[in-house]
């Protein structure tokens, strides 16, 4: 006969054993981070001979003189205008697409799906010639538009293959509820699609502001103006040909994580439990 | 009303987008400006005083426009030439080759006429070996019109460094470093015994492998075999170049080489060197600013590979270090011409020097540098570069060659089965 | 009457559609026409050598197919341990359990940080002399396990394969969480109303509702992993010799290195029809599977 006590002592066990799992596996990935931010705080002479992870002293002026030194203030601004920019266009029109290949109807749908697909897997790394070719001819050389465009195009496939796996499991019972009610097609994408699918696009969020934000070399092919470059140029400035300013490159990376991960830290709590009977009665 | 929030949104969506494009068009440069485009990061600032000092002088501004890292740099260089959007002055990376494909575009302009002015005054002032490198001679294999079609701005060499507070912890005379390569395997064997590293270098980019195989191939078998090799007509089996890889094999087995070193990358290899982690060092010049800012106590200098053959006199890379060339299509050619004379001017080129210690192109300017860089440069008389040999190697034979040699640092294979593949790889680009 | 409807729904792929045609259908088409040229990527001439770019890489350039079979070998490893990491992690977030917060912050720090720190800080971490991690192993009395792992030919290519599965597991944890958190509860409840234990609810309810997203997220680690590059350029830069050389840097090094740009596109034409094959495989066999 199992007694109670047993059953107690075998959940414990079990979160015990899950947590130390989790925490080994946490440990490796806050290692590196650390690391960059203690690197941050040393100098030059010091960052590979000091191998703690507490430096012997804190040169926190590392930080604004990377601000400095790299123009930060400029770059930033224009990154954020790119990845805001970039990931509403995406969430817009591959949601439309992806809904478009999921529930509705037209002539061609599977080859233009499939199309779409086929761009994920055929890298394409010769393609920033035709593309800056491309753009000069459009005009859209060396602007904001043409690099926000561009930038679209990169996340589209992946984004609408993303949403339309997830478009294809949602009951349709909500759906067709709405359309009940009279609700046009894109009305029924809007409101209710949309919001029922917030954990995968959150996904699609962090994903393509994750791509843009890193973006570096197409931005450098495209602009040849210097105050429409992203944030990676300011890094730049410290690699370098021949000598890397390590603590202030550190600094400078720990300075470009953080709003990345502040986007990420906003958007977890939309993948929250799922809500399909939630909606209904709400 | 609620259906069409989301038309409304995208609508208002691309009319934020389109204004954001219109916004950021910019009205033409005024034509008393020069761009130049450099992907020189440690240089920039350097760059933009001279650019200060000569608006100030000529009123004629000139915008160093800087695109880092190097390969990110070549690309956007190609690109520009595709949409033959290049600036007035920039410079060029890669082989010669490249640089004989990029004239014949139409994308250089010739600075001979602009050289040979005055009885060759302009010309005069470079070392020739720096002046080489932009040069195409008159049997180039190429099919260029002989000329000169580029001005060095500094001039840089590879060569062999070591620690001498090292060498009097191992028991050496730090003042009389290995001449001949037997005295280099007995240090490495010291330095096995003493659990130390031997030779860092950036052998993981491949290129620098090549140096010093091209160094020991100058010794061994002297340059016209070298060329005549390039033309096909030796074979890279021939026991010469045998020899030259085995030298690796050797400078492996008595541990003379560092651990990892196929692996490494150029600035590892810096930084170990500067912690005083290894014994030797091989690297470009520009070390001496990498070395000065990690660990100004560094005790070292530059020696030449010790000798392997009595033969032929040893030979080390150089050349020009960075070069500009003036974009034919520009439309301030006189100007940009103008410019570039000024900046390899001898003040400007000690400027250059002091501020970035790299070794200047100018050969007046050598008596105000620092005692270190002008051992350096002292050695610029027995410097040679693939690209002022007037043909090149085929890059396959180039990579085969170099990894072979990174397979025989790691024991996978002997330089006959090297030397028996790279010529088989020559034989296959010599067929097509 | 029946026009309207479609027209309406192809208003819906329009913006998606056009500004794919124009920024990938058009450079696709150029790179792909110039696999049938030999070309320098400076010259204005090219010379049409019709496939001839396409039998040298079938048959003579045995390096791209090492490299194609490094990739595999990575993918693979990503494939199963990777992904496996990635979903226990996602289920036991998914449960009720403290700092779960914390857990789903940290776990994608990987795939914030930049190349250049990953590939620092784990070259660090391999160096033969002075890492840590042998540095580890020598104080728990492993010494005979020290070796210098990114040099080493035979333990390079794992350990590149490693530090992948270590920078890319956040998605797929990322993407398995999403796919649990949509399960709704009540399947659960009623399942152990049935009197179910844990294991056949995972069984019965998880695994089924989960196989399009385990389906998703291995196809999307396929198309990532062999693509990859770049953290490989930071640690080893396809070294020791050919060791852990990918396809895509065989890409660069025919477009940058050897001036081969016909060549470089012809090699990513095979690249591509490649990975359109195993997708399509994989695909069909999900769906088989799915069937079963």
């Amino acid at each position: 006969m199992r007694t109670r006590l047993y059953y107690r002592a075998k959940k414990t066990a079990i979160n015990i054993l899950i947590h130390a799992f989790l925490i080994s596996v946490a440990v490796t990935c806050l290692f590196p981070l650390l690391w960059m931010v203690s690197s941050s705080l040393k100098t030059q002479q010091t960052i590979f001979k000091d191998m703690s992870f507490i430096p012997h002293g804190f040169h926190f002026e590392n930080y604004y003189l990377a601000w400095q030194q790299g123009g930060f203030g400029r770059y930033f601004l224009n990154s954020i205008f790119y990845t805001v920019s970039v990931v509403s266009g995406i969430v817009i029109v591959a949601s439309l697409a992806a809904y478009a290949f999921s529930r509705l109807r037209f002539p061609g749908k599977n080859v233009l799906f499939f199309i779409f697909m086929a761009a994920m897997m055929i890298p394409v790394p010769g393609s920033f010639v035709p593309l800056y070719v491309l753009l000069n001819k459009l005009h859209l050389r060396d602007t904001a538009f043409g690099y926000i465009l561009c930038m679209i195009n990169v996340g589209l496939s992946m984004s609408i293959f993303l949403l339309k796996t997830f478009f294809d499991k949602l009951p349709r019972e909500l759906e067709d509820a709405a359309r009940i009610d009279g609700s046009s097609k894109f009305g029924v994408w809007w409101h209710v699609a949309m919001p029922l699918a917030r954990p995968v696009l959150a996904v699609v969020v962090v994903f393509n502001a994750l791509n843009v934000w890193n973006e570096y070399v197409l931005a450098m092919i495209i602009f040849d103006t210097k105050s429409l470059m992203p944030l990676q140029r300011a890094l730049m400035v410290f690699q370098g040909e021949f000598l890397t300013n390590y603590p202030l490159l550190m600094a400078g990376l720990t300075i470009t994580a953080l709003p990345i991960i502040l986007v990420y830290m906003l958007m977890q709590k939309y993948i929250v439990k799922g809500i399909s009977s939630g909606a209904v009665l709400s | 009303m609620k259906r069409n929030s989301p038309v409304l949104t995208t609508a208002l969506l691309l009319l934020l987008l389109i204004t954001a494009g219109c916004g950021q068009k910019i009205s033409g440069k005024p034509s008393n400006t020069i761009t130049v485009w450099h992907w020189m990061t440690d240089r920039d600032p350097a760059f933009q005083e001279l650019a200060k000092r000569y608006e100030a002088r000529t009123g004629v501004r000139v915008n160093f426009e800087l695109y880092a890292p190097s390969d990110a740099y070549s690309q956007k260089v190609r690109a520009a030439a595709q949409g033959n959007n290049l600036p007035d002055i920039f410079g060029l990376l890669g082989e010669k080759r490249d640089f004989a494909s990029f004239i014949k575009a139409g994308h250089i302009l010739d600075l001979t006429p602009y050289m040979q002015d005055s009885g060759g005054a302009w010309q005069k002032r470079f070392f020739a070996k720096a002046l080489a490198v932009n040069e195409f001679s008159s049997d180039n294999a190429y099919g260029i019109t002989p000329g000169i079609y580029g001005v060095p701005v500094d001039i840089m060499t590879i060569q062999m460094l070591y620690n001498k507070d090292l060498f009097r912890k191992l028991g050496i005379n730090p003042d009389r470093p290995p001449a001949t390569f037997a005295e280099f395997l007995e240090i490495g064997r010291k330095i096995k015994d003493n659990n130390m590293q031997g030779l860092v270098s950036g052998w993981g980019e491949i290129w620098m492998i090549d140096c010093l195989a091209n160094d020991y191939a100058f010794n061994i078998m002297g340059k016209d075999k070298i060329l005549d090799t390039i033309r096909g007509k030796v074979p890279y089996t021939d026991p010469d170049w045998v020899r030259v890889f085995t030298l690796f094999k050797q400078m492996q087995d008595s541990g003379a080489l560092a651990s990892g070193i196929v692996t490494m990358v150029n600035k590892n290899a810096e930084q170990l060197f500067a912690n005083e982690r290894a014994v030797f060092a091989f690297n470009g010049s520009w070390c001496l600013n990498v070395y000065k800012e990690m660990n100004p106590n560094l005790n070292y200098a530059p020696m030449l590979p010790p000798k392997a053959s009595d033969k032929f006199p040893m030979s080390i890379w150089g050349g020009a270090g960075s070069s500009f060339i003036v974009n034919a299509r520009s439309k301030n050619k006189e100007g940009a011409v103008k410019f570039l004379e000024w900046l390899t001017d001898r003040d400007q080129q000690v400027y250059l020097a002091e501020a970035t210690d790299n070794l200047p192109s100018n050969k007046d300017s050598l008596s105000n540098i620092a005692p270190i860089m002008a051992e350096f440069a002292n050695d610029m008389e027995i410097t040679t570069h693939p690209n002022t040999w007037g043909i090149s190697e085929y890059p396959q034979v180039i990579e085969a060659f170099d990894k072979g040699i990174q397979s025989i640092i790691i024991g996978e294979k002997t330089p006959e089965q090297v030397a028996a593949q790279v010529e088989m790889v020559k034989e296959r680009e010599m067929a097509r | 009457m029946r026009i309207k409807p479609a027209f309406e729904n192809y208003l819906f792929v329009l913006p998606a559609a056009a500004i794919f045609a124009v920024f990938y259908i058009i450079p696709f088409i150029w790179v792909f026409q110039l696999g049938l040229y030999s070309w320098d990527g400076i010259l204005p001439t090219k010379a049409f050598v019709g496939l001839s770019n396409f039998k040298e890489i079938i048959l003579q350039d045995k390096i791209w197919w090492g490299a194609m079979l490094n990739a595999g070998y990575i993918t693979l490893i990503a494939l199963t341990f990777q992904n496996a990491l990635a979903f226990l992690l996602a289920w036991a977030c998914d449960r009720e359990i403290r700092m779960k917060n914390f857990y789903r912050l940290i776990f994608f720090i990987p795939p914030v940080l930049s190349e250049i720190v990953v590939g620092l800080v784990w070259q660090w971490i391999l160096d033969g002399n002075y890492g840590l991690l042998n540095n580890w192993l020598g104080q728990l009395g492993l010494s005979n396990l020290v070796r210098n792992w990114l040099s080493d030919p035979n333990t390079a290519l794992t350990t590149v394969a490693i530090v992948h599965c270590w920078k890319g597991f956040g998605w797929g944890f990322l993407i398995f969480l999403a796919g649990l958190q949509t399960i709704p509860r009540e399947f659960y409840e009623a399942a152990r109303v049935d009197g179910a234990n844990a294991w056949v609810c995972f069984r019965k309810v998880t695994m089924p509702l989960m196989v399009p997203v385990v389906v998703l997220v291995a196809i999307l680690t396929i198309l990532g992993t062999m693509q990859g590059f770049v953290l490989i350029i930071a640690m080893t830069d396809g070294g020791p010799a050919y060791h852990t050389q990918v396809p895509v840097l065989r890409i660069l090094a025919a477009m940058r290195g050897s001036s081969r740009f016909g060549y470089a596109c012809a090699q990513s034409i095979t690249f591509g029809a490649i990975l359109m094959t195993i997708s399509f495989i994989q695909y069909r066999f999900s769906r088989y599977a799915r069937q079963a």
